[in-house]
């Protein structure tokens, strides 16, 4: 390990601001998806770093059911975004506002 | 250390693309870059099998799936409307907001004592080693993850389903059912899942 772990936590802590930024900036709901998937990456970098420092595998098996959960969050985010998108044509977060009440 | 620069860079280039470019399919190619990017990191702190698992699921089969859906709603739309958008001020203050915590962390981050990394040994991270501790003490959360990826399927069938009985129903009766979808704008131009086949 020749590069500091800050470093990696510094990579990390950026990705992530990215995504929360993507969240909260752009209104196609696949974009806001995609950011999502940014951050969940983020923060299995931080897993494999402190999985490294410890010299422990248990953050690695993490990051493997992060691995799942999001591959199963990403088949039925986007089941619905495409009901969305057939029912009323839009993928823009700001036109889907049905619980707005 | 020059790979981690390199990789570094490539990945804050891909996610800076992700939230900046006004195409959705550019957007993925960014998502790619950030995580195959990630991948040479994860060899680079001894995970071979996370990174392995990194470019099989996610530059593999989820990209695949982004990049899939974009092309159903583009052919379906034509241009997609609004995709290049971005949202007001109130966002842009949430995100300068960001910047500064994120801002602070850093600078805890570099301020703050560096952990020293244990010594491990060369077997570590390899899929001998993961797959022990996965079958070994995490055996019952393995079993509720392949639980859950069965839900994620079943429930990626049923809402792909849904749209199928409705227009079956309004088919077979006249214009008053096409009402009940509510105040859906195109609910009448909907085509039936025949016709857009056919087209």
């Amino acid at each position: 390990m020749s590069v500091p772990a800050a470093y990696y936590l510094g990579l990390s802590a950026v990705l992530f601001a990215l995504g929360t930024a993507g969240v909260l900036v752009r209104r196609s709901a696949l974009i806001v998806f995609m950011s999502v998937e940014l951050m969940l990456n983020a923060v299995n970098l931080t897993l494999v770093t402190f999985a490294r420092v410890h010299g422990a595998v248990d953050g690695q098996v993490l990051v493997f059911f992060v691995l799942v959960v999001a591959a199963a969050e990403v088949v039925v985010g986007l089941a619905i975004i495409v009901d969305i998108f057939r029912a009323r044509e839009t993928v823009d977060i700001d036109n889907v506002d049905l619980l707005r009440g | 250390m020059v790979l981690f620069g390199i990789t570094a860079v490539c990945a804050l280039a891909g996610g800076a693309g992700v939230i900046l470019s006004r195409r959705p399919v550019h957007s993925a190619l960014g998502l790619l870059v950030v995580l195959l990017s990630l991948a040479v990191d994860y060899l680079l702190l001894d995970a071979q099998f996370i990174a392995a698992a990194q470019v099989i699921i996610y530059a593999g089969a989820i990209v695949v799936l982004f990049v899939f859906i974009i092309m159903l709603l583009a052919a379906q739309s034509g241009e997609h409307a609004g995709a290049g958008a971005f949202a007001g001020p109130a966002g842009v203050g949430a995100v300068v907001a960001l910047c500064v915590l994120l801002a602070a962390g850093l600078l805890a981050l570099v301020r703050g004592p560096a952990p020293a990394a244990a010594p491990v040994p060369p077997a570590f991270g390899t899929i001998q080693d993961v797959g022990r501790a996965l079958f070994g003490r995490y055996v019952l959360p393995f079993e509720a993850a392949s639980l859950i990826l069965l839900v994620g399927m079943i429930g990626a069938v049923a809402l792909g389903r849904r749209l199928g009985p409705r227009t079956e129903l309004r088919e077979s009766k006249d214009a008053p059912l096409s009402l009940r979808r509510g105040p859906g704008r195109n609910g009448d131009r909907a085509p039936a899942p025949e016709e857009r086949v056919r087209t």
